[in-house]
């Protein structure tokens, strides 16, 4: 069975979705991610479906439960990349995507998960301002 | 219907017989008509032009319209049906030129009288009629087809996507809103959204002459569209009536910011992106 990579950047994991989904990488790609997440102790989720030439209710669905899933694990959820005619197509159909981040690129993507995390960090200062010395 | 081979030579001769009088008469009735929107000289070229159209497939034997002989005739009933649509004249006054020619022949056939005075009259007529109609409808065909030109040309030229700022691209949208349309600029807006990777795009509706349940409903799909590709909308440009409208219609916006004009829409997402950077700025210099 193919299984969709997830790589780790930084802080964040990638995953790029490359073919078409079915039930069986679906939940193996839930199962990766929520592992994933755990062990390294990521903050944010970047979903890429560039790729995806047809987003209908079940992927719409797979991107839900990945989202809550992460949120439950405390990492926030971006799916990033979605094609206009895609974006059209969902309007049509009337879905709509609820709960779910969305950012233009992965770049925004990044930007969008660092500028959310960027509040935790600063409330960490706040606290104890040792904490500058440590970062970057 | 047609005209018999005696009755179309009596008619060419007819009108060749008094050549300089009929067109002379035919052009002051048509000027009259037209109230001297088309130069005297202009109109008597055309009266001339179908003169001699008439009179040479009168002389070839039958005038019938529909046949392959009145090919000229025709040729010349289409010349000017399409000059005087592309100028602007309504069709009465485009067919009118051809039903003074009515006019003209009663005077002749009056004049000449003969056995066959009414009968002929009769039979002239109908070609009149005949050849008013085939102007009206070349009018209509040629109406139909600069309407068709315009709309392909509208669609073509309506929907710009202009950046206004790093990151900010505005959809000045202008004229009505149909779903062709709608659809054109939602496919161009997100379109350029990825191209440009803007996350913040104007929709300014000042040029939109009115807006009902279908064009909200048109702008939302929009909105809703660039939000699921990561994009925030602001719509801009709601003049005071539209606002009325809106209301009115019960169009709920729900959280989309909207603005009174395109300059409020800008600052408001320079300000988002302001806030960012200012609050970005402490850690920088920490």
């Amino acid at each position: 069975m193919e299984r969709v990579p997830i790589l780790k950047i930084g802080d964040i994991l990638l995953v790029s979705i490359q073919l078409d989904m079915s039930d069986q990488t679906a939940v193996a790609l839930q199962e990766d991610l929520a592992e994933r997440i755990v062990a390294t102790g990521c903050h944010g989720v970047i979903i890429d479906i560039t790729a995806l030439d047809i987003v209908d209710s079940f992927v719409g669905r797979m991107l839900s439960t990945i989202a809550s899933i992460s949120k439950v694990l405390d990492a926030e959820t971006v799916v990033v990349g979605m094609r206009p005619a895609v974006a059209i197509t969902l309007v049509e159909l009337g879905l709509s995507l609820n709960g779910i981040r969305t950012a233009l690129n992965v770049e925004r993507g990044m930007e969008l998960i660092a500028a959310a995390h960027a509040d935790e960090l600063d409330y960490q200062l706040d606290d104890d301002p040792d904490a500058e010395t440590a970062r970057p | 219907m047609a005209l018999s081979t005696e009755e179309s030579g009596r008619l060419a001769a007819l009108l060749s017989g008094q050549d300089e009088r009929v067109t002379t008469r035919w052009t002051e009735i048509v000027t009259s008509s037209l109230r001297g929107r088309l130069s005297q000289a202009e109109l008597r070229r055309q009266v001339q032009d179908l003169h001699r159209a008439i009179i040479t497939t009168g002389e070839q034997g039958t005038i019938d319209l529909s046949a392959e002989s009145a090919g000229e005739l025709r040729a010349a009933l289409s010349e000017l049906s399409r000059g005087r649509a592309r100028q602007g004249f309504s069709a009465t006054e485009t067919t009118v030129s051809i039903f003074a020619l009515k006019d003209v022949l009663a005077e002749l056939v009056q004049e000449t009288g003969g056995p066959n005075a009414l009968q002929d009259f009769v039979a002239f007529s109908k070609l009149v009629d005949e050849m008013g109609l085939f102007t009206f409808e070349s009018f209509v065909r040629t109406r139909e087809s600069l309407i068709a030109d315009q709309a392909e040309q509208l669609l073509e030229l309506s929907t710009p996507v202009v950046k206004l700022w790093e990151g900010v691209v505005a959809v000045p949208l202008v004229g009505t809103l149909d779903s062709a349309r709608a659809q054109v600029v939602m496919e161009r807006l997100l379109q350029t959204l990825v191209d440009t990777s803007s996350p913040y795009a104007i929709i300014d509706i000042t040029g939109v002459p009115a807006v009902d349940t279908q064009v909200a409903q048109h702008i939302l799909k929009t909105v809703v569209a660039a939000r699921l590709m990561g994009a925030d909308c602001i719509i801009s440009g709601i003049r005071p009536q539209i606002a009325q409208t809106i209301v009115a219609l019960g169009i709920e916006f729900g959280d989309i910011a909207t603005k009174a004009s395109l300059a409020d829409a800008l600052r408001h997402v320079l300000r988002l992106n302001g806030v960012e950077t200012a609050r970005r700025q402490p850690r920088r210099d920490a």
